[in-house]
């Protein structure tokens, strides 16, 4: 069974947010929301480094546990989904993720959150709705995952940096690259998402 | 119990506070041996960057400027919190508290008016103060309730009405925690103006304590309008109460002046304070109902039997009989 991780190469990304826009696109996100983001560490200094977030998809993922409704859960394949019906707007996702993932289409106050929206690997949701309809597209948006493509950000980076897939193939991926290039920043957020690194 | 969740409060707490401290990432120059600098050098791993921060941020091109937060690994601290140290403190806390009054019970029973009901009553507390304290009561069990569903519902409730009843009564028991708020705060704040005066310790606090507080038989407490027990549950409420109004209004306003570590610290705070609130209370409850005779209708009707207020608060029912001679009043009402 494959277990979906996204990966980025810190040392390949140009901060170009074509990850981030290709997602918006991709899933019609509202105003507001921002499934994919890029943050860049040390701006103009030495040893700048850009590096693409988004949910990881968290090993035993704190969002899942902490969630009062039970409403986010993880599938066969290691994607962790949520149902737009279950959730309340709580905001306890918001402070159990370690990425930051988890977004609201309101910004309002006295818990009017709205349904929570998080990066779904473009795998659809996890509702009731049917795998790649359109009332699914309207929630949560693509369903490339069950037409057999990986996440649109991903695929179409330009440079490779930000990578999807099994865990194994594409840490293996990195591995390669750290080998022949002589140096790597690492795989970011992997200890803390998948409680394990990759060593080079 | 309380001290051990007390030091489980302070544990976290300090967990939390050394996260806070945030230090600017420093970048180690480093050289080849001829002095020119190394191109792979100046490589800033996640590793390094671990060592010196406990959470990583950066710049970010969107105005959502909240995102610059990259990756925050306190996120599964406070899960732990929430889903262990919560769950099973709270639980211990809140049946540890039902159990040792259901003790008391058993072993004291309910205190009785030792002489008997006099027939005569005497005015404890006026309509604003019993409104005070019934605002700020029916607020607390509100709150109270619709709280422990969002930590203990998915645990007892879920499994009986399904996910999608669930679903609805939480969503509607959120709405009503976050407005239930402002009307228990409005009676703390009468609650802690009114009884103000009432609730300084003094000497006889400690005479009170020597005789047992009420509850040996032969021995009799002294106690002016208020005995130590119910000073000790108003400033203890009045403490607790700010604390979870101050932590509850922090979360209320996301990224209102707090940031994510912030807000874990409060919904952390406003937890422990809350289960803590919770057990004081019930204990509150008990000795205010079930626990003594005469006791409950001092906030029921506002009226108390003189003989009741002769054994629990005999300076105060001297005060207000000197008053009322004073006054030339009747120095007590009948009954009837």
């Amino acid at each position: 069974m494959a277990r979906m991780k996204f990966l980025c190469d810190a040392d390949r990304c140009i901060d170009c947010n074509a990850c981030v826009t290709a997602c918006k696109n991709e899933n019609e996100v509202p105003w507001g929301i921002n499934r994919r983001r890029v943050v860049t560490i040390n701006d103009g200094k030495p040893g700048e480094r850009s590096v693409s977030m988004a949910c990881m998809h968290c090993t035993d993922a704190p969002c899942a546990a902490v969630c009062p409704v039970t409403c986010i859960y993880p599938t066969e394949d290691g994607i962790v989904l949520h149902s737009k019906d279950i959730c309340i707007g709580c905001g306890y996702c918001f402070y159990a993720c370690p990425f930051g993932a988890p977004q609201y289409p309101k910004v309002g106050n006295f818990g009017s959150r709205g349904k929570m929206d998080k990066c779904t690997y473009c795998a659809g949701g996890g509702g009731p709705e049917a795998p790649g309809s359109a009332a699914e597209f309207e929630k949560y948006g693509s369903d490339r995952f069950g037409q057999g493509k990986l996440p649109l950000c991903a695929e179409m980076c330009s440079t490779k940096s930000l990578l999807a897939g099994d865990g194994d193939i594409i840490a293996q991926i990195y591995k390669e690259r750290v080998l022949k290039r002589g140096y790597g920043s690492g795989a970011w957020g992997w200890m803390t998402a998948y409680r394990e690194d990759i060593e080079v | 119990m309380f001290s051990l969740a007390r030091a489980r409060l302070a544990v976290v707490i300090m967990m939390l506070l050394l996260g806070i401290a945030a230090f600017g990432p420093a970048i180690a120059q480093k050289l080849n041996p001829d002095g020119a600098p190394n191109p792979t050098a100046s490589v800033t791993s996640e590793r390094e960057l671990f060592k010196q921060v406990p959470r990583i941020e950066g710049r970010i091109d969107i105005p959502d400027k909240k995102a610059s937060e990259l990756i925050q690994p306190a996120g599964r601290t406070w899960d732990y919190f929430h889903e262990v140290l919560l769950h099973w403190g709270g639980a211990i806390v809140i049946l540890g508290t039902i159990a040792l009054l259901g003790l008391a019970y058993l072993i004291i029973g309910r205190v009785r008016i030792a002489e008997g009901r006099s027939g005569k009553k005497i005015l404890r507390f006026k309509a604003l103060e019993r409104f005070s304290h019934w605002l700020t009561a029916a607020s607390f069990v509100v709150l109270g309730l619709t709280g422990l569903n969002i930590t203990f519902g998915k645990i007892l409730l879920l499994p009986v009405v399904g996910p999608d009843t669930f679903s609805d009564i939480s969503q509607g028991a959120k709405y009503v925690h976050n407005f239930t708020s402002f009307s228990f705060v409005v009676g703390l704040i009468l609650i802690t103006m009114i009884f103000f005066r009432d609730n300084f310790f003094g000497r006889v606090d400690l005479e009170w304590l020597k005789q047992g507080g009420g509850f040996i038989k032969n021995k009799h407490a002294p106690a002016g309008r208020f005995n130590l027990g119910e000073k000790l549950v108003y400033w203890l409420s009045v403490i607790a109460g700010v604390a979870v109004s101050v932590s509850g209004f922090l979360l209320l306003f996301p990224f209102y002046g707090t940031d994510i570590v912030e807000m874990q610290l409060a919904q952390v705070v406003h937890a422990v304070v809350a289960v803590l609130f919770v057990a004081l209370i019930l204990a509150h409850i008990y000795i205010g109902t079930l626990g003594m005779e005469g006791a409950f209708e001092a906030m029921g009707t506002g009226e108390v039997d003189l003989n009741w207020a002769k054994e629990h608060h005999d300076l105060w029912l001297a005060r207000q009989l000197a008053n009322q001679d004073q006054h030339g009043q009747p120095s007590a009402t009948p009954a009837e």
